[in-house]
């Protein structure tokens, strides 16, 4: 009797943790199929049936044509090249912020972020600055080539290795690396056997996210590689804005999307098995103080890398915000609430910045939803083929074009009463497509080195699942949530993805201001955009601070 | 644990707040009393005008006009036609002649022949069903810093051959014209004047002079320009003639005399039209719209606000204008018909040509 008790109980216990499990999986699904699966169907659906009935010639017409092979074979080349760089360069940063604690060191891992936000169009007039014909680093020959899509890369996506990679760095128990040293491994053998599979789910993350960003970069391309190179998404970009060839478009799509499944089935092979469970320590516990002149020395020399590589360009465009006509001073700011005041376009920068935050925090909350929710989904501690669908479809919106996507949205978020394609809503909605599988690919490697054991035994003395997210995986994945909420504030803030091809007709961003200006002649215009960029880097930094400032004892509490 | 949860709600209320202002504020804008219309104009993003001047309109009218900014020219032309079954919007603003015919083919204009059409030079009324009306025209001109020239002693370039010529070489930085509107309209520029069969060879003269090909205008004249902000490396660039005066104008002190020019002999005029969408149920709201961008009042206020020539004859002009912005007396030219047939083409031979 009591026995078969106890089997119901457990029974309906099982049958409650299905049903949550499958509202988990359901929310995100039904946020994807609406905002992404539908409107990327409707576009390429419109491409490929010009007259009405099914056409695949174009499609087998880009498969067949030489050129447009090599642009899909640079495009993954590119895109792999830039990722594995931005590891390597990255790596020692995350490791530093990882082991080390230092003076000024919450400010240096809020600004790492900055480039994240900047338009492309800013950067890359700081960065021929420095690499133009006329620039210091002139001689190089950099400009409009190769390499500069490569260090542009690496500048946009240094933040995103350093603070995935890092975060669980943080976490892991030295202790291990200390047992291995004295065991007699050198630092490299150590690295290798102890702690690169530690990080290993963690890294991975971050390199996927990293190459999908860089297989659809845009102006990277377009603004620092020059004219002479073209990848899937500025083929796309040109076939649907500039020559409305929408079956060329869709087989461009079409293409796009296959690549990035492959890579993306390639990758998740290569990570192989499941990550393991580790021994998770607080932060506090981690990191100290670089005692010996060699750790100073690699303290010092990765700050020393940041500051050329990302307070290069950051450095000319704050430079230049100040640089007026009669000598250094805040002209440029005044500018930015005086310049076509009396027109319709003009926006008053309190404003924009409001506008900004306000989208980032929706965008925010939206994105850590969806993107938690499929995390826990997917990184539950039973494999369903349904959550591993889920990873795949997730991370699609960052390997798809913006253009197409935006263009869907047109066509297909165009039924009353949800006509929302010039809806103020929409905007975040874009945003969190490309933040919600950040938040999941930042939260799912932490999620999984948690020991189901933990989550086990909790549930048999009693413990609720809410109860047990709320105690056993909430501390845990705490620091990671932060570092997500960084960034899906960060892409909101940079207005990353769709928005760039969704009207707007109010709520003009940071990003928009800068447009506005940079599309009128006379040096007013230029520095007042000047002085917005540094706004935009002001109000990241802080709002990243702010976000930190919501820090949990870590994981001390367990 | 707690500091988690007062991120959780201070993000929560601030987005709650957002879903809630945004409605709110936005039907704040439009007026309340009854008999007012909304209407919206659809336009590429360098659509402005004075807030005095709009505001004139919907005094006189009861109608509101609400912008919809949606990209670059092209963008917003391919937007238009995109939605055409069900528009975002009841007047399009900014269809150029060198799109005209992609938007005039696909259908997305209602005829309408404003009275005000009796102001306007018959030269650019291009479409005779007036699916589309004239507004402004503007030339792309290559433009020259001026001290780079007094400065090297060197005569300053006139005409398309000028360019081409060793004195010039590795000064001229063009815009790409698969992704840029000014690029393609002196892609078009030089089509007209070396005609089909030539165009091809002056721009392998060119390519040989060193000419440097970037990806768009903003790019282009504030960042490789030398006679602007950016201080770049090239002092000739594909811009407008009217950017002269936009540097007077944007510039704190004012010079006496915009530090660049524009080279009159290298022209491409540009004239952008506004249409009524198809699928408007402000028809008569719309028709309005129209006329009063013909009219002198949003002529004489459009130069400084887009740095364009009015289309009415005989509007006053702003003295910065007279002074500093010169109409070129022999534009280039070709059909919209024409255009719409090649321009693909020609972009991929150009393509080969310059980049190949």
């Amino acid at each position: 009797m009591r026995a078969q008790a106890a089997t119901l109980r457990a029974d309906a216990r099982i049958g409650r943790r299905r049903l949550v499990r499958g509202l988990m999986l359901a929310v995100p699904i039904a946020f994807l199929g609406v905002f992404f699966v539908y409107p990327v169907a409707s576009i390429v659906g419109r491409g490929l049936t010009p007259g009405g009935s099914l056409d695949l010639s174009p499609l087998a017409d880009v498969v067949t044509d030489a050129r447009f092979r090599g642009v899909a074979w640079f495009t993954i080349w590119q895109a792999t090249v830039s990722a594995a760089l931005t590891v390597l360069v990255a790596l020692p940063g995350a490791y530093v912020f990882a082991r080390y604690e230092f003076r000024g060191k919450r400010l240096v891992r809020a600004a790492v972020l900055v480039p994240f936000v900047l338009p492309t169009v800013v950067v890359g007039s700081a960065f021929l600055a420095v690499l133009g014909d006329g620039g210091p680093l002139g001689f190089l020959g950099l400009d409009q080539s190769f390499a500069a899509i490569l260090v542009a890369h690496v500048f946009f996506n240094y933040a995103v290795v350093v603070l995935v990679v890092g975060g669980l760095w943080a976490h892991l128990d030295p202790r291990q690396e200390d047992a291995a040293r004295v065991l007699g491994a050198d630092r490299w053998q150590t690295f290798r056997s102890v702690t690169l599979p530690s990080l290993r789910p963690a890294i991975a993350a971050a390199a996927a996210i990293v190459f999908l960003f860089d297989f659809t970069s845009f102006g990277v391309i377009l603004i620092l590689g020059g004219p002479r190179y073209s990848t899937l998404e500025t083929e796309i970009y040109r076939q649907t804005v500039q020559f409305l060839d929408l079956p060329l478009a869709a087989a461009l799509s079409i293409v796009q999307m296959a690549a990035v499944v492959v890579v993306l089935l390639v990758a998740g092979r290569a990570q192989g098995r499941r990550a393991e469970a580790l021994r998770l320590r607080a932060v506090a516990e981690t990191s100290r103080r670089p005692r010996t002149t060699g750790e100073r020395a690699v303290v010092g020399l990765n700050l020393a890398v940041m500051a050329v590589l990302l307070g290069g360009p950051i450095a000319v465009l704050v430079e230049r915000s100040f640089d007026t006509t009669g000598g250094y001073g805040l002209g440029f700011y005044r500018a930015l609430s005086e310049l076509r005041r009396t027109s319709t376009i003009f926006v008053p920068p309190v404003e924009a910045v409001r506008n900004s935050l306000v989208f980032a925090c929706a965008a925010t909350v939206i994105a850590l939803v969806i993107g938690g929710l499929a995390a826990f989904a997917i990184a539950g501690p039973h494999r369903s083929p349904r959550a591993a669908g889920l990873d795949t479809l997730l991370l699609l919106p960052l390997g798809v074009s913006a253009v197409t996507i935006g263009f869907g949205f047109l066509i297909a978020l165009d039924k009353r009463p949800f006509d929302v394609r010039a809806s103020p809503v929409l905007i975040p909605i874009a945003h969190a497509l490309v933040a919600a599988p950040f938040v999941a690919r930042v939260l799912i490697p932490v999620l999984r080195s948690i020991d189901q054991r933990l989550r086990d035994t909790a549930a048999v003395l009693g413990a609720s699942p809410g109860r047990v997210w709320r105690e056993i995986d909430l501390p845990i994945v705490a620091r990671a949530l932060l570092v997500a909420a960084g960034f899906a504030f960060a892409i909101s803030l940079g207005e990353f993805g769709a928005t760039i091809f969704i009207a707007r007709p109010d709520y003009p961003t940071l990003p928009v201001v800068i447009f506005r200006l940079l599309r009128q002649p006379g040096t007013l215009n230029f520095g007042a955009a000047m002085a917005a960029s540094v706004i935009l880097m002001a109000v990241t930094t802080l709002a990243i601070l702010a976000i930190e400032r919501f820090r949990f004892a870590d994981i001390g509490e367990f | 644990m707690r500091r988690f949860h007062a991120l959780a709600l201070t993000l929560s209320l601030l987005s709650a707040a957002a879903i809630v202002a945004g409605p709110v504020s936005a039907s704040a804008s439009a007026p309340s009393r009854s008999g007012n219309t909304t209407i919206t104009l659809m336009s590429h993003d360098s659509f402005a005008a004075s807030k005095k001047v709009m505001r004139a309109f919907t005094k006189k009218t009861g109608v509101t006009v609400k912008v919809l900014p949606s990209g670059d020219a092209g963008a917003a032309v391919n937007q238009a036609i995109l939605t055409k079954s069900n528009p975002l919007g009841d007047v399009f603003f900014g269809i150029d002649n060198t799109l005209l015919s992609r938007g005039l083919d696909a259908g997305i204009f209602e005829p309408y022949t404003s009275p005000e059409l009796a102001n306007i030079s018959k030269d650019i009324q291009l479409d005779p069903r007036h699916r589309v009306t004239p507004i402004d025209t503007g030339d792309v001109c290559v433009n020259f810093d001026r001290k780079y020239f007094t400065d090297k002693k060197l005569t300053v370039p006139q005409t398309l051959d000028d360019l081409a010529k060793p004195e010039y070489k590795g000064l001229l930085v063009v815009e790409n014209p698969a992704t840029s509107s000014p690029g393609l309209a002196f892609l078009l520029a030089t089509v007209s004047k070396f005609g089909p069969d030539g165009w091809r060879a002056y721009w392998e003269k060119l390519r040989d002079n060193g000419v440097k090909v970037v990806d768009g205008w903003e790019q282009a004249y504030n960042t490789e320009f030398s006679g602007s902000a950016g201080k770049g490396d090239y002092p000739l660039v594909v811009s407008y003639a009217t950017s002269p005066p936009a540097e007077v104008v944007n510039a704190d002190p004012q010079p006496d005399e915009p530090p660049t020019g524009a080279l009159l002999d290298t022209c491409f005029r540009q004239i952008e039209f506004a249409g009524i969408l198809k699928g408007t149920t402000h028809e008569k709201a719309a028709k309005q719209f129209i006329d009063f961008m013909l009219s002198e009042q949003f002529q004489e206020d459009m130069p400084l606000q887009m740095y364009v020539f009015p289309a009415r004859d005989g509007t006053k002009l702003p003295s910065v204008f007279v002074k500093y912005a010169k109409v070129a007396p022999r534009p280039f030219a070709l059909p919209p018909e024409e255009i719409a047939k090649n321009r693909d083409q020609w972009i991929d031979q150009w393509t080969s040509t310059v980049l190949g």
